[in-house]
């Protein structure tokens, strides 16, 4: 078989970068100059976990479930005063501490799932690197600010089973 | 001889001096702005980023930052490496480009060396650079190294041919070895009468130009001609070692003989600093203005930056060839065909 020339395939690779360095110039870049524009990230994107303290019941369902054993959970059983009058205390867990170590986090997303009070929601807050390893170390108090960052819970696909 | 720029008269100390100077600004200055308009700004560009923006307005200050960067590096050499030929090879990769662009007139004053065997002369210490990356790749004491430095020498010498034969068609057509005879011949010829726009060589020898261009990329192992240093395969060829400052000649050789080429490229085949004598009544260069030796390197900077524009299209554009592709295409297209463009170039000099 005999094989076609090829030179109009190079003239045409040749074109396509010349189109694109003009479209460039008059368009724009299809990057952004990243610390002055910020492109804001796609809905449930996994930028860091944040905490829900009250919701936690220190049940570490999430540590036992996490691949990395990124997940520090401490806590203590104590009295909590009834619910209706006349009742006798109620037992809780306490949290007393709750580490999620970032430089052993994969972002699996596990302890989410498992999470059967919603204690833990993904952010899409992504600017959180440290100079120090050990300050990736997220504390209770750090998760709980991450709370503000967790945008709404996006609109059902439509079709989609209601959770009860 | 004395010679006068703008009506003041130069001595001979002077003039030496000037040229010195003036070497050193026409391969440190293309090389500057070639890396700052081509690689970094072009390249971006054609894959729709916009390269370096924080150093200086535009990141126009960017090379600087490079610069200080690499020069403040550790020296490293290998253990193993021969030490002295390892630090001394960068330098003649340098040296040649200095060596190179020593035949190329700026103006008709405005040269170097006017060397009668000009031509002869570039293409011979052009291809001394080889010698350094050969050294280079065989000193650092490491597989691929020594593997990029031979595939560099196979390449270099295999390129290095076609473009000497190129040449010879110019030389032959200009009857002149001397590059700026060369530029003269161009400027004052006539194109069937017409003499607006003098006569460049590109116009008859557009073969040995593109065979030209051709070589010119594989001699600065450029892509698709990188096979030296092909990132996926041997690390960075016979670069592999060098760190620093030691690295940022061998980077400075690479571009400043880009942009040398490009100059040598448009002496031999667009018409050199010269605009059409007709234009201004000139006819020999003894009558030409003072004022082409300011104006001259002007055009020279042009055409080159059209050229290294060229060379980096191409660069940006084409994927990396196979070895034996490589050498293929060398021997069994580029060589031939040169070899008849001298055959045509030839008789029709002696019939026409």
């Amino acid at each position: 078989m005999v094989s076609k020339p090829r030179v109009p395939g190079l003239l045409k690779g040749l074109g396509v970068t010349f189109g694109t360095m003009m479209r460039t110039f008059k368009n724009g870049a299809n990057t952004v100059q990243y610390p002055h524009e910020k492109e804001s990230p796609p809905i449930r994107s996994r930028g860091v976990i944040a905490l829900h303290e009250g919701n936690c019941t220190a049940c570490m369902l999430c540590a036992r479930s996490c691949p990395d054993w990124c997940i520090y959970i401490e806590g203590h059983k104590q009295l909590a005063p009834p619910r209706r009058a006349g009742g006798k205390p109620r037992q809780v867990n306490h949290l007393d501490r709750f580490d999620i170590d970032y430089a052993l986090c994969m972002y699996c997303g596990i302890c989410v799932e498992v999470c059967p009070f919603d204690a833990l929601f993904w952010s899409p807050e992504y600017e959180y690197s440290e100079p120090r390893i050990a300050d990736l170390l997220h504390d209770k108090a750090k998760l709980g600010e991450w709370m503000e960052t967790v945008p709404e819970a996006p609109e059902l696909e439509a079709g989609a089973e209601k959770k009860k | 001889m004395n010679v006068s720029v703008l009506a003041i008269e130069i001595p001979y100390w002077g003039q030496s001096l000037l040229r010195v100077l003036g070497g050193i600004v026409a391969v440190l200055l293309p090389a500057g702005t070639i890396v700052y308009v081509f690689l970094f700004k072009m390249m971006s560009f054609m894959q729709s980023r916009l390269g370096p923006m924080e150093a200086g307005p535009y990141g126009s200050l960017q090379l600087v930052a490079e610069v200080g960067k690499w020069m403040q590096k550790e020296d490293l050499a290998p253990e193993k490496a021969d030490h002295v030929i390892f630090k001394i090879a960068p330098v003649i990769v340098l040296s040649s480009t200095f060596l190179l662009v020593a035949v190329v007139p700026f103006g008709p004053d405005a040269w170097f060396t006017n060397f009668q065997a000009g031509a002869f002369y570039a293409m011979a210490v052009g291809s001394v650079s080889v010698i350094g990356i050969i050294i280079a790749g065989y000193a650092s004491a490491n597989k691929y190294s020594y593997l990029g430095g031979l595939r560099a020498a196979g390449q270099l010498i295999a390129y290095e041919l076609p473009m000497v034969l190129a040449i010879v068609g110019v030389v032959i057509q200009a009857g002149s070895m001397n590059l700026q005879e060369i530029v003269v011949v161009q400027n004052t010829g006539e194109i069937f009468g017409w003499n607006g726009v003098g006569f460049p060589f590109v116009i008859t020898q557009f073969v040995g130009f593109g065979i030209f261009m051709i070589s010119v990329q594989a001699e600065l192992t450029q892509a698709p001609f990188d096979m030296p240093i092909a990132e996926s395969e041997l690390v960075a060829g016979y670069m592999t070692e060098y760190s620093g400052f030691r690295f940022l000649i061998f980077f400075i050789g690479e571009f400043a003989t880009a942009g040398v080429f490009a100059l040598i490229a448009s002496v031999l085949f667009l018409g050199g600093w010269g605009v059409p004598f007709a234009w201004f009544d000139w006819t020999t260069i003894d009558s030409v203005d003072d004022w082409m030796n300011v104006v001259g390197p002007l055009i020279m900077f042009s055409k080159m930056m059209l050229l290294v524009f060229v060379i980096m299209w191409v660069r940006f554009s084409y994927p990396r060839f196979r070895e034996d592709q490589l050498q293929r295409f060398a021997w069994k297209v580029l060589i031939p065909l040169s070899l008849a463009n001298i055959a045509v170039t030839a008789i029709l000099k002696v019939a026409v």
